[in-house]
């Protein structure tokens, strides 16, 4: 099959795009930082996923250690949102 | 459900295996590995963000000091190379073996690229003068990503062993298990990176 045609390469796709959208949008001053920040974790989350599912393969795994993994995705994303808005704001 | 296919992994074809929708990739024990590196990792995040609670002020002044532009473009990178090693995992299930060391030199290659981009990184950081004994965001930037490089050269050095096995055609539809589990350890650590980029270069 094409490589373009690959349903690892429409995710490849989607990652790159998404990393250019955190690295390089959220980080502009014209966002403030409760929205940057939220959003580029909740892209990194996203990341995370699709790579677990797609290139971990864990979209066939039985379905208790797909959702150990799927829970450490929350757990962290949680964390980090979490102690974000729990420390005073610099802004 | 007792849904078996008999075409998995290094075991005899006539072994029941579960189904697609129930397979683990590469060997089981190794994702016992897998999440507890993910357990040790969430833990150095939560020891990260206290220490950040306690001095936000000082972390934000020196993370202003990184390169969040070779660190993005050092992300894409190491998603492309995981892309690479999961296109070698699914040729080599389709027995498409031409193309198997294709794609895993392809993923050693970023890998190598990785390293060297975050070198040339490292190297402005000392040069201006930064060091793990500077302050404590210093100290847990050359710590996290240190640990991150370890496993990156040990995920290298795995990918370049497979690939050399992939050429003498050692893996094949039904012998694959090892390639795969070399292949899980290499997205781990592009999972891992996913989250320190931005915990380390983006949390303003």
């Amino acid at each position: 099959m094409p490589l373009m045609r690959e349903r690892l390469t429409v995710v490849w796709i989607v990652l790159i795009t998404a990393t250019v959208v955190s690295t390089w949008v959220f980080s502009r001053a014209t966002f403030r930082p409760p929205v940057a920040v939220v959003g580029t974790f909740l892209i990194a989350a996203l990341k995370v996923r699709f790579v677990m599912l797609d290139f971990m393969e864990l979209r066939h795994a039985p379905v208790p250690v797909r959702v150990a993994f799927e829970s450490w995705i929350a757990l962290v994303t949680l964390l980090i949102l979490g102690f974000w808005f729990a420390t005073p704001s610099l802004h | 459900m007792s849904c078996t296919v008999t075409v998995q992994q290094s075991l005899p074809p006539t072994e029941p295996q579960p189904c697609k929708s129930q397979r683990l990739p590469g060997v089981d024990g190794f994702w016992a590995f897998i999440g507890f590196d993910c357990v040790i990792f969430a833990v150095l995040f939560f020891s990260f963000l206290q220490a950040r609670h306690g001095d936000p002020a000082l972390f934000e002044a020196s993370r202003r000091t990184l390169d969040s532009n070779l660190a993005g473009l050092n992300t894409i990178i190491l998603l492309t190379s995981s892309w690479m090693v999961a296109l070698a995992v699914q040729a080599v299930k389709r027995d498409e073996l031409d193309r198997v060391p294709r794609f895993v030199f392809g993923g050693v290659s970023a890998g190598l690229l990785f390293v060297l981009f975050k070198s040339v990184e490292y190297g402005h950081e000392l040069a201006a003068g930064i060091t793990p004994a500077t302050n404590a965001f210093s100290m847990w930037y050359f710590t996290l990503t240190g640990i991150h490089v370890a496993h990156l050269l040990v995920g290298t050095s795995l990918l370049a062993y497979v690939g050399t096995k992939s050429r003498q055609r050692a893996y094949h539809s039904r012998h694959r298990a090892v390639l795969e589990s070399v292949a899980t350890f290499w997205h781990l650590v592009d999972v891992l990176w996913i989250v320190l980029f931005p915990l380390l270069y983006l949390q303003r």
